[in-house]
């Protein structure tokens, strides 16, 4: 009796939270659109009173006028309304790939550079860090060596290396791809050290009276028993990663989804960068999603 | 006679395991933990070591497996100094230390894989199969350590220290954690296999009953610091004893209120008494006040005992 009416008790709360957060994006989208209609970025220039208002207006960007001209300005530069949203965003969806020009690219295809610079930064910093992490992680030494160093370069900003990786790698994306290795590599290493460190002594004990080797030791009993927190630290480094290319791309330009965002800005279509803001963070969700996964597989209980 | 095998074994080979002058100093500035610790076990011997918490038990252990090192003295083994561990003394850990992550399987094909690296997936499933059924684990191999009770998971470990066949097992307190019912059933089965393979085992515990029902030797640890070995118990029960029957045999009587008296009353005073001798006194409790034959059984003993007290010192 007990365990179904808990389980329905759990069913319904589910469902609860599915009513409520549905509600929630309907109070977003109408707060959106009551926002959006009432007041257009050209109300106060509807009517301008005198020459000094025009010119302040034409400073702005916006041309006075009245009419058709007037109405379709506001439709490219204004803060969409939803339904401008939703079209501008299904004209990005029918279009992912296309390829006109490094101004015109298609969303999958920026979203494409980003995740490969992300990839191949994040790829670079953990095979330095799970290893360097062993090393500082089983040897008193090493991790005296070390800390200093990790305790310095850990709070730098991930960016404040922008101009030195400009100057000394000259490439602006491979320059991207050092931020996003310096920006992981800290919590993948800071994260291998403590789970190295905090291998259960038991469990050593075991590999020692198996004499076993010292790789079959670090590969068998070392890395299962610290990958919970390794990969923990995986999944904060790839947070962070994503966070910083979006960063790292708006100063480089070029190519990839940060650039998109503020080249879209540079365009004034906000429903564009509406729409790269969520993709943005779409990607990053299932980034996370793809890192829970892989924890729970090298999780155990005790 | 049963008493014959459990004592002359170390006498026709003395000193398989042989201690001498154990010293573990943890801080110079302090005493001692245990001091000048000498003692020998025979091949094929149980031996048991009782003593109060702090006393050191663990750390002779642990010297034996080579896991730590004495300040002082020597162990050697099979004419070598032990130094380091080595697959040839096996431990039983208090706190089973299985792998969460492996399957029992797993586990103990770890333990076989070191032992025999180069043997065929199928000799190591086989050779696995028949300490699992040993410990009466069939059915549970495929399942993880956290799937099992507290029991089961001690006979993993001890199914995984069988199986690398050490020369010598080592028993932190294997069954401390567990219910009285479940701790005699392991005994049990701890005390076919171990009379089937011969097995020399050194092992700790805090339950007199099971010191008398599986060991043929029981070492009294005085209290520490400068702890010693103050006595050293021959069990003189059959060796064909059962925990069902052996509480009728009125030597157990006998031993267990000589263990119980040395844990509540002398292991505070022998420290100071036997700071003169270097050797532990060999003592034969199941004996004492007994009839003819127990005493001419006693006798005999004692004659034999004698080149280990030898050997030792």
């Amino acid at each position: 009796m007990n365990g179904p009416r808990r389980i329905t008790a759990r069913i319904s709360i589910r469902q609860k939270a599915a009513l409520c957060s549905i509600a929630l994006l309907a109070v977003l989208l109408i707060v959106w659109q009551a926002a959006t209609c009432t007041s257009g970025p050209d109300a106060s220039v509807k009517s301008p009173d005198d020459a000094e208002a025009v010119e302040y207006a034409m400073l702005m960007g916006k041309i006075p006028e009245t009419g058709a001209a007037s109405q379709s300005s506001s439709k490219v530069t204004g803060f969409p309304t939803p339904a401008q949203f939703a079209a501008e965003a299904s004209r990005q969806l029918a279009h992912p790939f296309r390829d006109n020009g490094p101004n015109d690219k298609g969303f999958a295809i920026q979203l494409g550079y980003s995740l490969a610079r992300v990839a191949a930064g994040y790829v670079i910093a953990l095979a330095v860090a799970v290893p360097l992490g062993f090393l500082i992680g089983m040897s008193r030494l090493a991790f005296l060596t070390f800390n200093p160093f990790i305790q310095v370069l850990k709070p730098i900003s991930p960016l404040a290396w922008m101009p030195i990786a400009l100057y000394t790698i000259k490439s602006s994306s491979t320059s991207a791809i050092f931020v996003i290795f310096i920006c992981s590599v800290w919590p993948m290493l800071i994260n291998t050290v403590f789970g190295v460190a905090a291998v259960r002594r038991d469990w050593l004990n075991v590999a020692r009276t198996l004499e076993v080797t010292p790789l079959r030791r670090a590969l068998r009993v070392i890395l299962p028993a610290a990958a919970p927190t390794i990969v923990t630290g995986m999944r904060i480094s790839m947070g962070i990663a994503w966070l910083v290319i979006v960063a790292a791309e708006m100063l480089v330009g070029g190519t990839g989804i940060g650039y998109f965002l503020w080249n879209e800005w540079n365009n004034l279509s906000l429903a564009n960068v509406l729409f790269s803001v969520l993709l943005i963070g779409l990607v990053g969700m299932a980034l996370d999603l793809l890192f829970a996964q892989l924890q729970r597989k090298v999780t155990y209980v005790d | 006679m049963s008493t014959d095998t459990c004592v002359t074994q170390p006498a026709s080979t003395p000193g398989f395991i042989s201690v001498e002058a154990l010293t573990k100093r943890y801080r110079p500035d302090m005493p001692p933990v245990f001091e000048n610790v000498s003692f020998t076990i025979g091949q094929g011997e149980f031996v048991c070591i009782i003593g109060h918490s702090g006393c050191g038990k663990s750390t002779i252990l642990n010297v034996l497996a080579g896991l730590e090192e004495a300040t002082s003295g020597h162990v050697i083994m099979a004419n070598r100094e032990i130094s380091g561990p080595s697959l040839d003394r096996g431990v039983v850990f208090q706190g089973h230390a299985l792998m969460p992550w492996l399957t029992v399987q797993a586990n103990i094909a770890f333990a076989v894989r070191s032992r025999h690296p180069k043997w065929t997936r199928e000799q190591i499933g086989a050779h696995i199969q028949r300490f699992v059924d040993m410990v009466g684990l069939n059915g549970s191999e495929k399942k993880k350590p956290s799937e099992l009770s507290g029991g089961m998971r001690q006979r993993v470990g001890i199914a995984r220290a069988f199986a690398v066949e050490p020369k010598m097992l080592l028993l932190d307190e294997p069954f401390g954690a567990l219910d009285a019912l479940t701790r005699g059933v392991i005994q049990d089965e701890l005390l076919k296999i171990v009379s089937a393979t011969r097995q020399t085992v050194f092992m700790i515990t805090h339950d007199v009953d099971e010191a008398i029902l599986l060991s043929n030797k029981i070492m009294l640890m005085s209290n520490g610091p400068r702890a010693r070995i103050a006595e050293i118990v021959v069990n003189t029960l059959p060796a064909d004893r059962q925990r069902e029957t052996m509480h009728h045999d009125p030597q157990y009587y006998r031993i267990r209120n000589h263990l119980v008296d040395f844990l509540v009353r002398r292991s505070r005073e022998t420290d100071r008494d036997l700071e003169s001798s270097a050797t532990p006194r060999l003592v034969r409790p199941g004996l004492d006040d007994g009839d003819g034959d127990g005493e001419g059984e006693g006798a005999a003993v004692v004659r034999n005992a004698i080149p280990i007290i030898k050997a030792v010192a």
